[in-house]
């Protein structure tokens, strides 16, 4: 038998079961593409902090992970909950992982397929969907996170037309191995976005190290120092909604994902209480252990239905960017909760790499922060309940 | 070169499976459908001789309405096209009605050559492949662990208990394949998507041009008579070595005829 065919999965509610067989199809592609190759490894790539960016991207490419919820270009233009579902079954894997494919397809060539003139598109998308060449995002700066509007990073155009572009970014996924950056920065008109090869000069990235968190997967520091760009190489998109909207895109792969991982947590809690024996009998008898189990799967259960609902919303064209702020504080606040509650189950075992859990909940952490910290999507939610923006 | 993959939707080994009360036929609806393991061999199979040799790979299944999700895997996997012969009167089929269906169904689509996994996980019966060389008149080269096709001429490596015999015969001919000739591809996000524009032909009983005697549950040679629930697995005896361990397990297994 095949690693990684037919495995079990625990859906209570029969979610999936509302899955068309297309739909099901994706989900299993990735699911057996995480088994064979992603789980026997990444435990190791986790503790030896290492993400084997340029082998993995050209098999994610030929599967069609990579900007898979985009049309044309070499894109498989899934539909959004197919979106979500390979999401979430990459995630189930690991959160490194889900954040390499979310970077690629809805941060790096969302905005160039959206914003893009016809040379940037035909120039890197075909390439960017076949994982030839990866691509990262720079929005977030070393002083500047939830209030990018405040960013320092800026460029200024030269009196031939080309852009002179100078500042830094911080926590850029994927930055230091990087074939092209979509970098955010101030200009006389507000916000835009530049596609930058990171091949320019006075472009540098250095990669981020003693992560506790996300460790299988690559997180940088990028540097302009007066970096000359084309006139051309300026997306047409002006002020934050440019960005947000790409964060939007991946948010949603992101409240999908996170069930992966909180899946895998509980999977994980649940076959070992029915094979750790104390006091001559399966932990798992206990009812400690069994309401721990069963409190583990109503909020996957939840957190699933959530993403399924806002799946279809998007489908329909209704989905709006509060409720993504709904599902990814919801979802991931869920997946934290249900990684520590595994984490207890396991005991001891919980916190060595020879079981998923202790790496999904540092994850966790860090998915908690990025892409809009709990606490912003928190305040949207507050906002759009008493039209009163607390940090404005 | 015109390659025809049977494929055969399966319960799901990972569920519990059933036998319908009234006809003791396989219960299709209560359980979930994959497609027979070894039959996505037989399709990355086909796959892989169409790269070679050119030519199209048509998927031929037989069963109800929603084996078309089987059809769809292999589409997305790759293939060209598919036939689904599905009808009422061709539920309970056997090994033997089923071989005629398809056979006939072959005679209709036309073939250069047939590729099928070398047994099913729901009835084993491993026979299909050998009835439908002989209801098509042509060879069949069964258990492959490697096929190459020559010309008009196909040889594959046939897996036996001490190793492997070299087998050739002429096309148009029926291979049968074993789990170790390959390893099958992942549908890609974009095949799936292309697989929706694909052309599925959808056959009835009365496309077949077959003499309905021999169809389905009324053209099936065997008959399950009664079935029971298997009991559940006892548990195991335990042996303490008390020095003696060894000559207590022979006496085990010479008690069970082991040795």
């Amino acid at each position: 038998m095949r690693p990684g065919y037919a495995v079990a999965m625990i859906d209570l509610l029969d979610l999936d079961a509302q899955l068309t067989p297309d739909q099901r199809l994706v989900r299993d592609t990735a699911q057996e593409f995480v088994a064979s190759r992603v789980l026997p490894e990444v435990g190791s790539w986790f503790e030896d902090g290492t993400f084997p960016a340029r082998e993995l991207a050209p098999e994610l490419g030929s599967l069609g992970m990579l900007g898979m919820h985009l049309t044309g270009y070499g894109c498989a233009g899934l539909d959004a909950i197919s979106y979500g579902l390979a999401c979430r079954e990459l995630e189930a894997g690991d959160s490194g992982l889900r954040s390499f494919v979310s970077v690629q397809g809805s941060l790096a060539m969302y905005p160039i397929w959206k914003y893009g003139t016809a040379e940037q598109k035909d120039e890197w998308l075909p390439r960017m969907s076949a994982g030839e060449v990866i691509g990262c995002f720079g929005l977030t700066e070393p002083d500047h996170g939830s209030d990018p509007g405040s960013m320092r990073t800026h460029a200024k155009q030269d009196p031939s037309g080309d852009w002179i572009l100078n500042g830094a970014k911080m926590w850029i996924t994927n930055g230091s191995i990087a074939d092209v950056a979509v970098v955010w920065a101030q200009t006389d008109t507000g916000v835009r976005g530049f596609v930058v090869p990171t091949a320019s000069n006075g472009f540098s990235a250095v990669e981020i190290h003693k992560k506790l968190s996300l460790r299988a997967s690559v997180t940088s520091s990028l540097y302009f120092d007066d970096v000359r760009l084309p006139a051309a190489a300026a997306l047409d998109v002006r002020g934050l909604k440019g960005p947000l909207s790409c964060l939007s895109e991946a948010r949603f792969g992101i409240l999908w994902g996170v069930t992966g991982a909180g899946r895998a947590c509980l999977e994980a809690a649940v076959d070992y209480a029915k094979s750790r024996i104390q006091f001559g009998k399966p932990i798992g008898s206990f009812q400690l252990t069994q309401e721990k189990l069963a409190w583990m799967a109503v909020a996957l259960g939840q957190a699933g239905l959530t993403a399924l609902h806002l799946g279809k919303l998007k489908e329909a064209g209704e989905l709006k960017p509060y409720q993504v702020s709904y599902g990814k504080l919801a979802n991931v606040r869920a997946a934290l909760d249900i990684a520590r509650q595994a984490r207890s189950v396991l005991g001891a075992n919980g916190v060595t790499l020879e079981y998923p859990v202790i790496r999904h909940m540092n994850n966790l952490e860090s998915v908690l922060t990025y892409e809009g910290t709990q606490e912003i999507h928190t305040l949207v939610l507050g906002e759009t309940l008493t039209g009163l923006a607390a940090y404005r | 070169m015109n390659i025809v993959v049977c494929v055969k939707q399966v319960p799901d080994t990972a569920t519990e499976r059933k036998l319908r009360s009234d006809d003791k036929t396989l219960d299709r609806d209560a359980v979930d459908g994959v497609i027979n393991e070894l039959d996505e061999y037989a399709v990355e199979e086909a796959l892989r001789l169409k790269e070679a040799h050119g030519g199209e790979v048509t998927v031929l299944t037989m069963g109800p309405a929603k084996a078309a999700d089987t059809i769809r895997k292999a589409l997305a996997m790759g293939a060209d096209k598919a036939v689904h012969l599905v009808d009422d009167a061709l539920a309970g089929s056997d090994a033997l009605s089923t071989s005629y269906a398809l056979a006939q169904a072959l005679g209709r689509v036309g073939f250069d050559v047939v590729v099928l996994g070398s047994e099913s996980t729901d009835a084993r019966t491993g026979v299909l492949a050998a009835m439908l060389a002989e209801r098509l008149g042509v060879p069949q080269l069964s258990q492959a662990r490697k096929v190459e096709v020559n010309g008009s001429a196909v040889t594959i490596e046939r897996v036996t208990d001490y190793g492997y015999d070299r087998v050739e015969a002429s096309l148009p001919a029926v291979v049968s394949v074993v789990e170790k000739i390959n390893e099958p591809r992942y549908p890609s996000f974009k095949g799936i998507m292309a697989a929706k524009k694909k052309p599925v032909e959808t056959l009835g009983a009365a496309d077949l041009e077959a003499d309905a005697g021999q169809l389905g549950l009324a053209g099936a040679w065997s008959e399950v008579v009664d079935f029971a629930v298997a009991p559940p697995r006892a548990a195991g005896t335990v042996v303490k070595d008390e020095g003696d361990g060894g000559a207590k397990a022979a006496e085990f297994l010479a008690s069970k005829k082991f040795i």
